[in-house]
């Protein structure tokens, strides 16, 4: 086992533990930290995948802006009352969810993996070979994508409108 | 370098630790948080995908998925403001306006 396996190991196992605490840790605060943990464990993954320029829009758009977004909403609402688990919920979610992944790591280890990867240059996964792919094949989509934000912009300020605020002009 | 197989194993992992978030959690924002989680799980994919094959088209993937999350992020969120507006609850339970 050489090094990077080595790592890459170390980092699975604190990206799993990460993930379970998401899911099975009560209080609302405690799972976004360990959110943020198990992001920022994605984005070091990123770059040791060759994915630099990936990496650091993960830990700007997901560890920075969508997690002070979560943060915020949880400061706003204060959810202090912890919720009540109920066992048989609990029970068929977990077998269901084993039998998902007892389906899909068979399905994913079967996949026949060429002996020799494509041998990649320096500059893959550089700022300057991912901007020339998505403003020169992938242009129509990254158009598309701005006109999503923006809807969603829209959407979020008419959602988190007061119903009945003091002015009726809106 | 660590095989593919390796990344694509623990990307399913993290996947199915996500479902079960969604579906045991009663909480909204855990729910939300859960659904980011298995989108971070695909991305993962993805890019195990793009080293492999040498191709930008699974970062250029990953990058619109990254766009996608943030809007979803930002909708559910609003969504669940308004509705703990409406009923003082973030239970998905007690949410059954719609239901038959």
């Amino acid at each position: 086992m050489n090094a990077a396996t080595a790592i890459f190991f170390v980092l699975a196992g604190l990206l799993v533990i990460a993930s379970l605490m998401v899911v099975f840790l009560r209080r609302v605060v405690h799972c976004a930290i360990a959110l943020v943990t198990a992001l920022l464990l994605i984005a070091i993954l990123f770059i040791s995948l060759q994915a630099p320029m990936v990496g650091v829009l993960q830990v700007m758009v997901y560890a920075g802006a969508i997690m002070v977004l979560f943060l915020f909403v949880i400061m706003f609402l204060n959810p202090g009352a912890l919720e009540q688990p109920s066992i048989a919920w609990w029970g068929l979610a977990v077998i269901l969810s084993g039998l998902l992944g007892a389906f899909l790591v068979p399905l994913l280890s079967h996949y026949e993996a060429s002996d020799n990867p494509v041998t990649s240059t320096e500059l893959f996964g550089s700022p300057d070979v991912l901007a020339k792919s998505l403003f020169g094949e992938f242009v129509l989509p990254f158009e598309i994508a701005s006109v999503l934000l923006l809807v969603a912009i829209i959407g979020a300020v008419v959602l988190g409108k007061r119903e009945h605020g003091s002015d009726g002009a809106a | 370098m660590v095989p593919l197989n390796y990344y694509l194993i623990l990307s399913a992992i993290v996947f199915a630790i996500g479902v079960v978030g969604v579906l045991i959690r009663r909480n909204l924002i855990v729910v939300l948080m859960s659904i980011e989680l298995m989108l971070n799980a695909v991305n993962l994919t993805f890019i195990a995908f793009a080293r492999h094959l040498g191709s930008m088209a699974g970062q250029v993937a990953v990058f619109f998925v990254m766009a996608v999350a943030a809007a979803e992020a930002v909708i559910g969120l609003a969504i669940i403001i308004s509705v703990f507006r409406q009923s003082r609850t973030l239970d998905p339970q007690n949410m059954q306006l719609l239901k038959w």
